[in-house]
């Protein structure tokens, strides 16, 4: 038992370790790559990655937050219903989508969209040995390669969020006045009143992080393919849980730095 | 272009450990600029690991190799970089972006490594498809060309920045004769007309004799003969003879 919680975590340090030097490397080409006065990366693959990872991901995002504000709404009004405090629902549900409900739903659709698409995709070029023949020419394939994607999720996951809370509050304001008799004008101010400027930073702030995250985590399994189409399909595998655990577990941990340090 | 050095390529005592098995013991041999040098071997050999060794994808244990006399084992990551933009390589499975149409495959080491205009580059790629004999096939996807045809285009790719030295890996495994023969006259094109420097790893003897001016045989990690295509086929060493005695046989049948 013990030695097998050894051998685990000794994996999971490898693993760490081989994931951190695919950052370093992306970075330290990268900065080769402006120090010798080049683009870093190519617009147009930067905004290709952007149209795929915003656009493309905007209807998901609408759609999931929609529900789950509607019934976030519908299931805390009926228990507040039996307070007599129905009035409370839409400081509650604009709260809880800003910090917490809004980036995290944000971060489980790009994690299983767009990481299982990086991986797949990288996968693919790693097994085919396209990764390779881009670092062979002098390319430096990390850069080339990494850099469009990671910077694309990094700054459009925190854009998706406030579509996300948007969405959620929308339906959430559908469902209270339909079913809990609160005016949309009343849901608005209340939202007004209550939220305050740092619900709003720590979503935005988690959103960053959980687009790192999700990139950094898909591109390195991707890169780290071995063994052909099985391979790509459980490293495409691996890369959506793994992403997914580890946004929870950043949330969980940004939670507890914030509620500590700004309460 | 800076001027060659006198031998283009040097190996000395190339040695490569791969998880406690030796791949390559002690491999030595040199290229002078402007020759053709054929690697064979069976199967597993180590051919297309000294290849990689060559591009610094791989590292050996131990030995030296020289690339236009610098030290490719020691270099920085940009200095690095630099030798491989004089070298092409043209993998085996082609290796073609499989995203991005030919024209494209052949633009990308011009429009990331050079700071040749949009016009330059579209000019140098359509030189290039007309060198394979590909004029027409710049918009198609690697998924809509033949084995042949992704080979030749791994060419015009390797060809984009004019390098020194084109690196072939198997060039003609899994071609068809007539395909395999386009090949070969395109090394040969290459090393009377360009003047380019090229390995070339094979165990397909036609394709060997056909283009090589130099020769060397790797078995078993080791590189048992080095010289021109004579030395080989008045070689008395008998992993050589073994090797060479199939392609007689083989010739002996077309006759």
């Amino acid at each position: 038992m013990i030695a097998k919680l050894g051998s685990s975590s000794i994996a999971f340090l490898q693993e760490l370790s081989s994931l951190v030097g695919v950052v370093r490397e992306t970075l330290s080409e990268t900065m080769e790559r402006v120090a010798a006065r080049r683009a870093p990366f190519s617009m147009a693959h930067f905004f290709y990655q952007c149209h795929r990872v915003g656009a493309g991901s905007v209807p998901m995002v609408i759609l999931l937050s929609v529900f789950v504000g509607l019934t976030m709404a519908l299931l805390t009004g009926y228990q507040l219903q039996i307070f007599g405090i129905v009035t409370l629902v839409p400081a509650v549900v604009s709260v809880s989508f800003t910090r917490e409900m809004g980036p995290l739903f944000t971060g489980i659709v790009l994690a299983s969209r767009i990481g299982a698409a990086y991986t797949a995709e990288l996968g693919a070029m790693t097994a085919g040995g396209e990764v390779d023949a881009i670092e062979g020419m002098g390319i430096g394939a990390h850069r080339y390669l990494l850099v469009p994607r990671l910077l694309s999720i990094f700054l459009l996951t925190p854009c998706l969020a406030v579509i996300s809370v948007v969405s959620g509050m929308a339906g959430a304001a559908f469902i209270s006045s339909v079913m809990l008799h609160l005016s949309y004008g009343f849901f608005l101010d209340q939202v007004m009143a209550n939220l305050l400027t740092k619900d709003i930073l720590a979503g935005v702030v988690k959103s960053f992080l959980f687009g790192g995250i999700i990139g950094v985590i898909a591109c390195y399994k991707g890169l780290a393919v071995r063994g052909g189409a099985v391979g790509v399909g459980s490293a495409t595998t691996s890369s959506v849980v793994t992403a997914i655990s580890a946004v929870i577990a950043c949330d969980s941990l940004c939670n507890i730095f914030m509620v500590v340090l700004f309460p | 272009m800076s001027k060659p050095a006198k031998n283009l390529v040097e190996m000395r005592g190339v040695k490569l450990v791969f998880a406690g098995k030796v791949v390559l013991e002690s491999v030595d041999f040199t290229l002078p600029a402007r020759e053709v040098l054929v690697i064979m071997g069976l199967s597993g050999s180590g051919k297309s690991t000294l290849l990689g060794i060559l591009m610094g994808l791989l590292k050996p244990d131990s030995g030296s190799v020289l690339f236009d006399s610098q030290e490719v084992t020691k270099l920085s990551r940009s200095k690095l970089n630099a030798v491989r933009k004089r070298i092409g390589m043209v993998y085996q499975n082609a290796a073609l972006i499989s995203s991005m149409n030919v024209g494209e495959n052949i633009a990308l080491p011009l429009t990331e490594l050079s700071d040749k205009s949009g016009d330059e580059i579209a000019s140098i790629v359509d030189q290039k498809l007309e060198l394979v004999g590909l004029a027409d096939a710049r918009t198609k996807l690697p998924s809509e060309l033949s084995g042949g045809m992704q080979k030749r285009v791994s060419l015009a790719r390797a060809l984009a920045l004019d390098p020194d030295l084109v690196l072939f890996d198997e060039p003609s495994a899994g071609l068809d004769p007539i395909n395999s023969k386009i090949i070969n006259d395109l090394i040969i094109h290459l090393r009377d007309e360009q003047k380019v420097a090229s390995i070339v790893v094979t165990h397909e003897m036609e394709s060997a004799f056909a283009v090589a001016t130099r020769m060397a045989f790797l078995h078993e990690g080791k590189m048992i003969l080095e010289g021109t295509p004579d030395t080989f086929k008045n070689s008395d060493n008998p992993d050589v003879i073994a090797f060479l005695s199939s392609y007689s046989a083989h010739l002996q049948t077309k006759e």
